[in-house]
């Protein structure tokens, strides 16, 4: 694809903007242009964060996605909210451990990863995020050890070092879920 | 080549002011600007500069024009309310000819208004900012890469011209994050005799006020201002043109509005209809020229922008009024969106009359 257009959506404190950050760092290793635009204020807080995610192979014009090609969506308010402005043929990634009901879209593939459950069970409760990157990249068809290395570089601090390998590992649970 | 980073606005506008070599920066926290001071908290101290949270904006400006006097690079930051309790320092520090950068991440307005992106501070930040006959130069990025950019190019201008630069970017400039190079040369500065360091008994002494009770004085220094103002307005207005060579419908917009609107250009062309952007980055000086040039042949503008229609009025008197000019807005923290910059497209195209 040219452009895809990315909407990560869950509570505040999920990882969204990071696995944002992830997506966007991964992109620009590979040389395309790519933005990253976070919500602000007081919805951070507990309520939904959402970020915004481009990675094109032309310049980016408006970095706001209101109709995203591929929505990953780790609660139910999420879902509740976003499902609608999918693009027709694009794909939804759901949370299935948090999200009960099923996607009502016939035109989208979905995808339901129980990636809270997943990573409580493999001890990385924090990375149900990662786990959902891994599914997506994978059924993207962007789903390369090389890729995943070069982001995760960027994206995790030199203080951080030691969450490389627990990262590697979501990544590969999603990716074989 | 330097290796591309993501950053946000907000922290490319830290890292380029440092590399322009200020050392200086005073501010009080605000939404959507407070990882600028955030970024400077971290990096100050480290290299030598001072980083203070002052008690107010209004302490944090009077700062500024405390070290602008002696003729050390140096910044404040806040968003639209903070701004407005600048404003009488920004008329001091004019008075005074003073240089310094001053960044203004607009938020929804008017008053304390909410914390989502905005434009709406336009007529503040272009029309002078403040009580008294004065300009500020307001650069307007419209991507990472240019909030480091116009900063770098901000300190610059508002030392050739000794007088305050701003630079007006909005929320989603502050929180977004591109890819940014930071390898650019800074100009060398020029030398500041005017600075009040110390006469060492070797020269007179260097006086920095506004005040002047003579009225013919003050008129005087008033006038040679606005020669200085006349030269910043022939020489440094800046701006992109986007798809113009042959556009019908020629779109006005800055920052946001401007990487909105290009979606909107390019879907435009795809259903026939032959749009262009003319984005200003320069809002004060405004561009005039290009704007007088396509009057000439254009059969509608369209103001894009996030307030209730501002940088209007200056596309209306650089066009002299020969073609109609419509406006495209949102307003309060809302962005207009590519299908509603399309539709106005569109319905320009009707309205145009035969050229």
């Amino acid at each position: 694809m040219a452009s895809t257009q990315f909407l990560f959506s869950g509570f505040g404190g999920q990882g969204i903007l990071f696995a944002g950050k992830f997506i966007a760092y991964k992109g620009l290793t590979e040389d395309k242009q790519v933005s990253w635009l976070p919500s602000y204020g007081p919805e951070m807080r507990g309520g939904t964060a959402s970020c915004s995610v481009i990675v094109s192979d032309e310049p980016v014009g408006s970095p706001i996605v209101s109709n995203p090609d591929v929505l990953v969506a780790l609660n139910l308010p999420s879902l509740d909210r976003f499902e609608k402005d999918v693009k027709p043929g694009g794909y939804i990634f759901c949370d299935s451990t948090l999200i009960e009901r099923k996607v009502e879209r016939t035109d989208v593939k979905v995808f339901y990863i129980p990636a809270t459950g997943l990573a409580s069970e493999n001890g990385i409760p924090t990375l149900a995020n990662m786990i959902v990157m891994g599914k997506m990249l994978k059924e993207l068809g962007d789903y390369s050890q090389e890729g995943i290395e070069n982001g995760l570089k960027k994206v995790i601090s030199a203080k951080r070092a030691d969450m490389m390998g627990l990262n590697f590992k979501a990544l590969e649970l999603g990716a074989n879920s | 080549m330097a290796d591309k980073v993501l950053m946000k606005g907000n922290e490319a506008i830290a890292e380029a002011a440092i590399l322009a070599g200020c050392r200086h920066y005073f501010g009080y926290p605000i939404t959507p600007q407070t990882e600028i001071a955030a970024y400077m908290a971290k990096k100050m101290p480290k290299i030598g500069g001072c980083f203070l949270q002052a008690e107010s904006e209004i302490a944090a400006i009077n700062m500024v024009y405390g070290v602008a006097s002696t003729g050390k690079r140096v910044m404040t930051s806040s968003s639209s309310p903070g701004i407005s309790l600048k404003g009488e320092g920004l008329s001091y520090m004019a008075g005074s000819d003073l240089p310094a950068l001053v960044v203004n991440v607009q938020r929804g307005g008017p008053g304390l208004g909410g914390i989502q992106p905005s434009q709406s501070d336009y007529f503040q930040a272009t029309k002078g900012g403040a009580h008294g006959d004065f300009h500020m130069i307001v650069l307007a990025p419209a991507s990472v890469q240019e909030m480091a950019e116009l900063t770098v190019k901000g300190f610059e201008l508002a030392d050739k011209y000794r007088m305050t630069s701003m630079i007006l970017a909005d929320g989603t400039m502050g929180q977004m994050m591109e890819p940014v190079e930071l390898d650019f040369d800074v100009k060398e500065r020029p030398a500041t005799p005017w600075a009040t360091t110390g006469t060492k008994m070797e020269r007179e002494h260097n006086i920095v006020n506004s005040l002047s009770l003579v009225a013919e004085e003050l008129e005087r220094l008033n006038f040679e201002r606005y020669e200085r103002y006349k030269a910043v307005e022939e020489n440094e207005a800046m701006y992109e043109e986007f798809m113009t060579e042959d556009a019908d419908i020629i779109v006005a917009a800055f920052g946001i509005a401007s990487r909105v609107s290009k979606n909107a250009i390019v879907e435009a062309r795809k259903q026939g209809i032959k749009a262009g952007l003319i984005r200003p980055i320069t809002l004060w000086p405004f561009p005039k020229a290009p704007f007088e040039k396509a009057a000439k042949t254009a059969k509608a503008f369209i103001s894009v922008e996030l307030s209730m229609g501002q940088m209007i009025e200056d596309v209306k008197l650089a066009t002299g009024c020969k073609v109609p000019v419509t406006l495209c807005n949102r307003a309060g923290g809302m962005i207009p969106s590519p299908e509603q910059v399309l539709e106005a497209i569109i319905e320009a195209d009707k309205l145009g009359g035969a050229k």
